[in-house]
């Protein structure tokens, strides 16, 4: 294919993303633009030309050990929701831009532990950027059939136009806004759309090398399996494999955390928390999908193409083998994507971290203060402008220089190391309070030293001192200091050994040097707020101390200065209306330098900012112990307030527990008035009677037979009433719990027996016939009068309802452990349905209010509850029964 | 003058037999109903000129019976006075604004009873 075919293609692709970003930028809030899908791609920014090329290299030569990479990510997800939520909320609570932004800021907002993470980043970055850049002009020579590429000079090198091009995107996209802290939408869309393109053709050629070159995975594994290394290549390879294996996985546990550009995507520009969990699923399918067919297409390498072929590039080489250009070159922008996608991110995040954390803190401060607004903002962007551009040309130089050693799996690798040196003080920082920012430094120090030993020296003298015996047989002639198999042990890869010893040495040194170093007072205060983000969190400017005196005014010009007047005017406006502080109020307080210093950050990063606040006033030292008191009080402050809060909790709950027994109470009452309205009218019934009885007895005409039935009816009415009275008087007696009982042991059978006998004169006038064959002693403790009562009660409501001749009433005495049951069953008409969670209601009246009772005083089974209940008892109807009425009351045995 | 006829509606047997004894005294003619249903089929073959109603019965209520006497047409002359045990004022209003021509209330004097539904009975004619 002609150079210019693919330098035209390219040239499209780019046009094509800057119109995009365009789009993405004019609409930052749209759907399109603002979603968990757009986070979630744009997390796939770690899989790189690296993952694209690299991973099939290695899977060709050394099997299945590259999915150690992507397994880390993988188990790290959990976590790392849990992690990045903290992150997350603490950055946008401290207008953090970068990952040596948090870093600093944790300690104490130091400005050469900003400087010291940025120099470790650009150690890390750049060299993978260049072996990104190196993919790009290789892949661009096996597809151009011109054997156009050529290093003779740069400016015939097409890789350098390229570079250029990606370096001209970030600097207009990435400096939109000088608040670095501010989304950069464009950008993200791009690497999002990038992320689906590079996925899409890497299955694609996949797919292709599996199923089109070869008959399935079954035809690939057999034909791979001829093969001489084939053993090798699909087994983990015993114990000292599993350590590098594990190391691996821990390098990319680290890497998904604290590469720059994963920082970046996954914290700065994330801009609502509930993404995080949609990504925490999405995120490792992707790394899934991405690793399916590597394995396949290595494998398809190994068999059809010769081996002095650049194994990383089979995925390209395969298809131009079959001479299907079209899919090459797709198979080419799918790779030119990740990388283009990995170079704007990092540079975007390496240039803010180069601007904020080293070149206006250690350079251009006095400039900015003595600038107007506009001046500085111009100035800040072009700071930025040359950062991006000064990093790509590096990336550019090193790959001219160093380029032809290294494979690209190898810089991955050896990029993650020296990223990993930034985990001590960056995963022990958000748990652990005391970790300080000399520990921090030394560590990260002592870390790199090592790395520098193990890992680079053995490169550099290779290619610079090869007459330097040292590599080979230690430092001072002792094996044991042998740069890459540090105190013997040489089964590690030379990675596994740099991370081993590197990270141990930074953790201990780390934890050693904070444990004994105290920390100033802003170290101590920004460790809190970190490590307890939770309770600053609502807090916002309550939790920064600072003592001193600064004037408004001073605050004020100097925010001018990189904010202009409106923008300054407006925000101190929010800050007075937020704490309700006087427009005139001449001394600035705590908060106010918070909140100044968060409005500068995002423009000049927290250490400039700081150092510029500082020059405006005049801060008095504080005691480290008075910090630790105040931050008590205000830890306290919120105690009281939660307590504060429970307690009205409490009362509001008292007042609608108050609510619900007045209405008890209420209803207590109308019940009451219902009973007496009922027992009113219960008792005038036979009143009437009698008193009308005795008026037509007046009537001496009367024939005696009907006299004598009149005085019988009113006797009967006046034992009815007595009956009445007395049943009322009981009730009363058992409610308010004033009826002594007279509690004995009893044999339960006697006393149903008992009760039998006392209505065997109905039973019998009606020829209704009452079984009861329990032979055996159940004792219990009870009242034997009351039970006796209750008995009596319920054969008599049971002789009732059913009918003469046909009626059968049965008595079960059950025995348990601890209690005694007692059935009383009959083939009567049963009780209705809708009446059944009823009838132990005094004076119940079945359904209509209107309607009587057909016999007795309707007193009878509320009694009865009344009773077992004064038991400890229980009295139901079962509601299952249908074939009768069955009732069921238990009593505990003591 | 023409005996009149009255339907005495309760289900307490022995209230009824005391007003029974003591209308027949006065030359009424008695029946006697149990409940609202019973009463409606009486009412309808004897036509009653009054109709003596308690409120509390079972199946059919008073309040209920008497909706069913006003409504029918054969019944328009007939009287429909309450007896019952319910004294409140508020059930006193509502018997009557329910139609009844009088409400009287349990326990009761046979003597007075007997004067006003003579009363009404009388008003009635003239």
């Amino acid at each position: 294919m002609s150079n210019y075919v693919v330098g035209l293609v390219i040239v499209l692709y780019l046009a094509m993303l800057f119109v995009l970003a365009y789009f993405a930028e004019k609409n930052p809030r749209g759907k399109w633009t603002s979603n968990p899908y757009v986070y979630t791609l744009s997390l796939a920014v770690y899989c790189t030309a690296w993952t694209y090329y690299g991973s099939i290299g290695i899977a060709s030569r050394s099997g299945i050990s590259f999915l150690a990479i992507y397994l880390g990510p993988v188990i790290a997800l959990p976590l790392w929701i849990v992690v990045m939520r903290k992150v997350i909320r603490i950055s946008k609570q401290h207008k953090i831009s970068s990952i040596a932004d948090f870093i600093s800021m944790r300690y104490g907002n130091n400005r050469f532990l900003g400087a010291l993470v940025t120099i470790i980043s650009l150690f890390a970055i750049i060299p993978y950027i260049a072996l990104q850049l190196k993919a790009v002009s290789e892949t661009f020579s096996l597809i151009s059939t011109d054997g156009g590429y050529a290093s003779s000079g740069f400016f015939d090198d097409s890789t350098f136009y390229i570079a250029l091009l990606i370096a001209v995107f970030v600097a207009f996209y990435g400096t939109l806004s000088t608040d670095t802290s501010q989304h950069k939408k464009g950008i993200i869309a791009t690497v999002a759309l990038e992320s689906i393109l590079k996925l899409c053709f890497f299955l694609a050629i996949g797919i292709y090398v599996t199923f089109y070159l070869f008959d399935g995975t079954t035809d690939l594994y057999n034909r791979a399996s001829l093969q001489d290394n084939f053993g090798e290549l699909t087994s983990f390879g015993g114990l000292e494999n599993g350590f590098n294996w594990l190391f691996t996985i821990c390098l990319s546990f680290f890497a998904i955390f604290l590469l720059p550009r994963q920082f970046h995507v996954a914290v700065v520009e994330n801009d609502n928390e509930r993404h995080l969990r949609k990504a925490i699923w999405l995120f490792p399918l992707y790394l899934l999908l991405f690793n399916i067919f590597v394995i396949f297409i290595a494998w398809a390498g190994n068999i059809s193409l010769p081996e002095a072929v650049n194994h990383d590039y089979y995925s390209l080489l395969l298809p131009l083998q079959e001479n299907n250009y079209g899919l090459a070159l797709l198979v080419f922008i799918g790779g030119f994507t990740s990388v283009i996608s990995m170079i704007v991110v990092s540079t975007l995040a390496l240039s803010t971290m180069v601007s904020n954390n080293i070149v206006i803190p250690y350079g251009f401060i006095k400039t900015l203060v003595e600038g107007n607004p506009e001046e500085n903002t111009k100035r800040i962007k072009n700071i930025r402008r040359v950062v991006i551009f000064l990093l790509i040309s590096t990336a550019y130089f090193f790959y001219i220089r160093f380029s032809a050693q290294l494979s690209l799996y190898s810089i991955g690798l050896i990029s993650f190391v020296v990223i990993a040196q930034l985990a001590p003080s960056f995963f022990l920082g958000l748990t652990w309070r005391r970790g300080t920012a000399k520990g921090a430094e030394i560590g990260m120090l002592l870390g790199l030293a090592v790395v520098f030993y193990t890992l680079f020296l053995p490169i550099i003298s290779e290619e610079v001192m090869p007459d330097i015996k040292f590599v080979e047989e230690g430092l001072f002639g002792h094996a044991w200091l042998q740069p890459a198999h540090l105190f013997g042990l040489d089964y590690l890869t030379p990675e596994s050994n740099a991370f081993l010893w590197s990270l141990s040495i930074n953790t201990l040194f780390f934890v050693g040097f904070s444990l004994r170093t105290k920390g100033n007072y802003r170290e101590r205060n920004y460790a809190e707020m970190f490590v307890n983000h939770e309770n600053y969190g609502n807090l916002q400017e309550g939790g920064f101390i600072w003592k001193g005196e600064a004037y408004v005014a001073d605050i004020k010009r100097l925010l001018n200065r990189f904010l202009g007047e409106e923008r300054t005017d407006r925000a101190l406006r929010v800050f007075n209306k937020k704490y309700n502080i006087s427009e005139t109020e001449e001394k600035a307080d705590a908060r106010l330098i918070n909140f100044s210093e968060k409005l500068l950050t995002g423009s000049i990063g927290s250490t400039s900012a700081k150092i510029l606040l500082a020059s405006v006033s005049k801060e008095t030292p504080i005691s480290l112990v008075e910090v630790l008191n105040i931050l008590e009080e205000s830890k306290e402050t919120k105690a009281s307030n939660k307590l504060l809060r429970e307690k009205s909790e409490e009362l509001s709950k008292m007042a609608q527990q108050l609510k619900a027994a007045n209405e008890e109470l209420r209803i207590q009452d109308k019940l009451k008035d219902e009973f007496l309205d009922t027992v009113a009218h219960e008792l005038k019934t036979p009143i009437t009677s009698i008193k009308a009885a005795s008026e037509v007895l007046e009537d001496d005409e009367m024939p005696p037979e009907l006299r004598n039935q009149f005085l019988e009816n009113i006797n009967r009415d006046s034992d009815r009433l007595d009956t009445l009275i007395h049943n009322i008087l009981d009730l009363e007696k058992l409610s308010s719990n004033r009826s002594e009982l007279d509690m004995n042991q009893y044999d339960m059978s006697t006393t149903i027996n008992k009760a039998i006998k006392g209505v065997e004169r109905i039973a019998s006038k009606k020829q209704v016939k009452i079984k009861f064959s329990n032979k055996e002693k159940v004792l219990a403790i009870y009242d034997e009068d009351r039970i006796l009562q209750v008995l009596t009660n319920l054969l008599s409501n049971s002789l009732k309802f059913t009918e003469p001749q046909k009626g059968r009433i049965k008595i079960f005495l059950e025995d348990f452990k601890k209690e005694v049951k007692v059935i009383i069953e009959d083939n009567g008409r049963g009780i209705p349905e809708e009446d059944k969670d009823y009838i132990f209601e005094k004076f119940y009246q079945s359904k209509n209010q209107n309607i009587k009772k057909p016999q007795g005083s309707g007193l009878g089974l509320a009694i009865c509850k009344k009773i077992v209940e004064s038991h400890k008892g229980t009295i139901a109807v079962d509601k299952d029964f249908n074939k009768g009425g069955r009732m069921i009351f238990s009593i505990p045995k003591k | 003058m023409k005996q009149k006829k009255i339907l005495i509606v309760d289900d307490e047997p022995n209230i009824v037999m005391s007003l029974e004894y003591a209308f027949k005294k006065k030359d009424f003619e008695v029946f006697i109903a149990r409940d609202g249903t019973e009463a409606l089929e009486i009412a309808e073959k004897e036509r009653p000129d009054l109709v003596l109603l308690d409120i509390m019965m079972p199946e059919m209520d008073g309040y209920e019976t008497l909706k069913q006497v006003r409504g029918n047409k054969e019944l328009m002359h007939t009287k429909v006075v309450f007896l019952s045990a319910k004294s409140k004022e508020k059930d006193i209003e509502k018997g009557l604004k329910m139609g009844a021509d009088s409400y009287l209330t349990k326990p009761f004097s046979i003597k007075k009873i007997i004067s006003d539904i003579e009363g009404l009975l009388a008003r009635d004619q003239d």
